[in-house]
């Protein structure tokens, strides 16, 4: 039988491919707000594979950092959309 | 007065907040109860305590920046809570949705003006996140002063304030105003 | 690992999250212009990250249940607080994304209707900007 952690690194590995894929539209993307959007979706599933080792690992210290890492990604998120938008306001 | 109360509140919040990721972390382990693992010693409170009252001496005008304390009701809090059940129905429809266009590309993309009727801005705030999270729409822009949101449908219909908001102004109601 | 109801329950969980996940990943490169994007990308991963933290939850509070150490109970509520975390931040992102793609100019692909075309928009004064006077003693407007 297959343990729980064995699933738990495994899950992390298709969350790398899948970042690996959402790179693909921050090269590709158009415009720079597409690139704005895969850089968005890579900082969520950064934080999901990061609970995955961290449940794989027992490390609870991996889930504290996801907490902080959502909350920074979020705030990058936010300048370069006011960066885009534009200094007048 | 209202300053030593923003000041109370952001320090109950703050340390809420502590005494909630500390929980259960293991560390009075001098007594012999079943429950030293799970509450807390005597310093971690009064560590947190300390820390709680560095963070509302500094964020107080943040949290609390209108003045207006209708949150510190613990009932509008049960009431936020009960709401997260509706709005996960509403997200696991909302994810089938996205399923079924990504499949089948059955588009009609618009943007769409909508009036909620709501008045303060957490109100708005939860609405706008709702809204975004839930089937075929996403929150582009809001008018400040009058509060109306403008609304990315991707299959516009008809009567847009009562489809996509009609569901959640009646919950927002209850505990934002 | 033997199938007792419990483990059934968290594999399902895990699957859920797996392919939603990839339903976003894919939508984001099926779908025509950057606010249809955000529809997959927003709520199909944030659904699936949310299931993923399901699936720890879960997991953690069985072995809780079963060994009873403090540190599984621990790692289900920081679980719990990174979901919450991500729930909050991710549609306030979207919505950043849009409104600065909609500033920029990008016009919804395949528009039927677009009413924030030419809208008169209406902002309140940053309440930081104001200068330290009775305004903080007024209370709320």
């Amino acid at each position: 039988m297959i343990e729980f952690t064995t699933l738990f690194y495994g899950s992390a590995l298709l969350f790398g491919v899948l970042i690996i894929i959402c790179a693909l539209r921050v090269f590709l993307g158009p415009t720079t707000p597409d690139r704005v959007v895969g850089l968005d979706t890579i900082n969520t599933l950064v934080v999901g594979s990061m609970i995955a080792l961290g449940a794989a690992m027992w490390e609870t210290l991996f889930i504290d950092i996801a907490i902080v890492y959502a909350v920074l990604s979020f705030i990058t998120t936010l300048f370069i959309a006011k960066y885009l938008e534009g200094g007048e306001d | 007065m209202k300053r030593s109360k923003a000041f109370f509140s952001t320090f109950l919040f703050a340390l809420f907040v502590y005494l909630f990721l500390t929980l259960a972390a293991g560390q009075s382990l001098a007594t012999e109860s079943p429950w030293s693992e799970i509450i807390w010693s005597f310093e971690e409170i009064v560590l947190g305590i300390s820390i709680s009252l560095l963070v509302a001496a500094v964020t107080n005008h943040i949290l609390c920046r209108k003045r207006n304390f209708r949150m510190m009701n613990p009932g509008r809090w049960v009431i936020m809570l009960a709401y997260t059940i509706p709005l996960f129905f509403e997200m696991a429809k909302a994810n089938f949705d996205v399923a079924y266009r990504v499949n089948t590309g059955n588009i009609e993309p618009g943007i769409v003006k909508i009036d909620p009727d709501l008045k303060t801005d957490l109100g708005v705030t939860f609405l706008a996140n709702s809204i975004t999270l839930t089937p075929g729409t996403l929150t582009v822009d809001v008018d400040e002063e009058k509060n109306e949101l403008y609304i990315h449908w991707i299959k516009v219909g008809e009567d847009p304030t009562e489809t996509i908001s009609g569901r959640f102004v009646k919950w927002i109601k209850r505990f934002a105003e | 690992m033997t199938l007792t109801l419990a483990v059934v329950v968290i594999i399902i969980l895990l699957y859920i999250s797996w392919i939603f996940n990839g339903l976003g990943t894919m939508g984001l490169h099926i779908f025509p212009d950057v606010y249809t994007r955000l529809h997959a990308a927003t709520k199909c991963t944030t659904f699936g990250t949310m299931f993923m933290s399901f699936t720890v939850i879960a997991y953690s509070t069985r072995l809780y249940i079963i060994e009873g150490e403090a540190r599984f109970l621990n790692m289900a509520i920081h679980t719990f607080i990174a979901l919450i975390a991500l729930l909050v931040t991710n549609p306030t992102g979207a919505h950043a994304i849009a409104r600065a793609a909609h500033k920029m100019g990008i016009k919804p692909a395949e528009a039927v209707k677009d009413d924030l075309e030419g809208a008169d928009l209406q902002q309140k004064k940053p309440v930081m900007m104001k200068k330290k006077d009775t305004s903080n003693e007024e209370g709320d407007k």
